[in-house]
């Protein structure tokens, strides 16, 4: 069976682009010809209600969910159609930090930061306990390499989930949710080891969330998702002032504000 | 056009069930790609032999003697009322190796095995745990189908044996406390009992295997959001694998029948 061709496109800031992308699961319609870019080096964050697709969006970046229509490149290269053996090199090149951050239960800590390293860099296990020692203390989890999972609170599993993802050192990291379902203090560590995350190691970073102080914490462009598109995209301050009532209520939390008058301030 | 309905959810359902078989074939295929380039390794299939091996092991010892004990009681007064009951042995024990041993060993493991597999590859796919291994460059079938077939397709052989060993010892133990002649008992045994009939057990026990860790690893992949999917997908491996268990032990039974009668012709145990 032959692969599709893989082509390169696009200019070189643009490091993710999804092309007129549609995605459906049955009858619910996440994305209609969706096209959006994340350059390189920003940290871009996408907000939306829950179920319009913010998750869907990193798998369809990662491949691990395909588009039923539509383009994605990555730096230039189309893998729509990649196989899961040709997506190996691409996945390699993010790291994500999953919702509920997919530990593997059966692993320690050690373990799970340490399984992209062995299974991908052919290193003696002396390298790979200082490199997963680097990345613990990166997020504050030093001596917990014994540790199972389920001995862990939400707040370190999300943090766990961080370091596995940075392991390999990648050029994005994908956060899906990374404060939801914990306390307001622990949200804040997580957004500022985000922050230290890309300041550290330079990456781009796509940050899907509902949590709008998360947003404008780590952000330095918000996306906002709707009906299967976007519907508001720009710097923090920019979205703080979008008039389109979807976004200000958002925003706001507030479902009961009503469109403003031609000039006026929503209320 | 009342009658269109009707047709139309036909329709649909064996256009699924047959996507749904397409799926499992392409999905069997991956893993048999992989047991024949890269087979797996120590570390990831170690786990999955102590699981299927060393913890199914009371409930197959379990299963087994009931089994013997309760064919030696039924089985005895049968032949006692003819005048031979030293050969109810032979009846006990050719049942036991021949068919009873592998497929209620296939079941029971069907039920332990096959259900906490589905269960646990069903809760690492809700809790995306299987999207964490694709995101990490590493293959699921790989790093975990693969070694849960090969345990259990290696394991089930000797756990059927333990079940037959011991299904063995109890059909004797109840033929002794009725008074059986011990020597006149195993003599009757050993005439009729043949290697073929323990090749016959050993095969099918190894098929039940291979079978009940792809059905339960397809179905825990299959798995769909909550609690309820996970134990759905649970149910379905241990249903889905009985019913196949039945259906190539009926398959096997015929092929291997076949395969005796013609080399070594046509026998019986009362010629």
């Amino acid at each position: 069976m032959t692969e599709a061709p893989t082509t390169r496109v696009g200019p070189p800031e643009t490091l993710i682009r999804l092309e007129g992308v549609s995605k459906r699961f049955g009858d619910h319609l996440v994305f209609r010809n969706l096209t959006l870019g994340f350059r390189r080096g920003e940290t871009a964050v996408v907000l939306g209600a829950s179920g319009v697709g913010k998750s869907v969006l990193l798998k369809l970046v990662l491949g691990l969910v395909r588009p039923d229509a539509g383009r994605i490149y990555i730096d230039g290269t189309e893998i729509t159609a990649l196989s899961e053996r040709r997506l190996i090199p691409i996945r390699m090149r993010f790291g994500m930090v999953f919702q509920g951050a997919a530990l593997f239960d059966f692993l320690t800590v050690y373990e799970n930061v340490a399984f992209g390293l062995r299974e991908h860099r052919k290193w003696p296990e002396s390298k790979v306990r200082e490199v997963v020692r680097r990345k613990l203390s990166l997020v504050d989890l030093e001596g917990t390499e014994n540790l199972l999972p389920e001995e862990l609170s939400g707040g370190m599993r999300k943090r766990v989930g961080l370091a596995r993802a940075i392991a390999l050192d990648p050029e994005v990291i994908l956060y899906d949710e990374p404060t939801t379902g914990l306390d307001p203090v622990t949200a804040d560590t997580i957004n500022s080891l985000i922050l230290r995350c890309q300041r550290e190691l330079r990456t781009t970073g796509i940050v899907v969330t509902h949590d709008m102080a998360s947003a404008y914490k780590v952000g330095d462009r918000l996306v906002m998702l709707h009906a299967g598109g976007v519907i508001a995209d720009g710097s923090p301050d920019e979205i703080r002032r979008h008039p389109d009532i979807r976004v200000q209520r958002f925003i706001h939390g507030d479902a009961s504000l009503v469109a403003a008058p031609a000039g006026g301030d929503p209320s | 056009m009342a009658i269109i309905r009707p047709i139309a959810n036909v329709g649909n359902y064996v256009a699924s069930q047959v996507a749904d078989l397409g799926r499992f074939a392409i999905f069997s295929a991956q893993m048999f790609r992989w047991v024949v380039t890269d087979f797996t390794r120590w570390s990831l299939l170690r786990p999955q032999l102590y699981e299927v091996g060393v913890r199914s092991l009371p409930v197959i010892v379990f299963t087994g003697a009931f089994v013997g004990m309760v064919l030696a009681v039924q089985s005895y007064f049968q032949f006692e009322a003819m005048g031979r009951a030293a050969w109810s042995g032979a009846v006990i024990n050719l049942s036991v190796v021949k068919e009873l041993g592998p497929v209620l060993a296939g079941v029971m493991i069907a039920g332990r095995v096959g259900g906490a597999l589905a269960a646990g590859l069903g809760t690492m796919k809700v809790t995306e745990q299987i999207d964490a291994l694709r995101a990490l460059g590493a293959d699921p079938i790989r790093h975990l189908v693969v070694p849960r077939f090969l345990a259990c397709l290696l394991l089930i052989p000797f756990l059927t044996a333990y079940c037959d060993f011991v299904g063995i010892l109890g059909g004797y133990v109840v033929a002794w406390s009725y008074g059986v002649d011990t020597h006149e008992y195993w003599l009757h045994s050993s005439d009729v009992i043949e290697n073929f009939d323990l090749f016959t057990g050993v095969i099918k026990s190894a098929l039940f295997g291979a079978a009940i860790a792809l059905i339960s690893c397809y179905k825990g992949f299959q798995s769909r959001q909550g609690a309820e999917g996970v134990g759905r997908a649970a149910t379905d491996a241990f249903v889905v694998s009985f019913m196949v268990i039945l259906v190539l032990d009926f398959l096997i039974v015929l092929f291997l029948q076949g395969l005796y009668d013609a080399l070594w012709g046509r026998t019986s145990i009362f010629s």
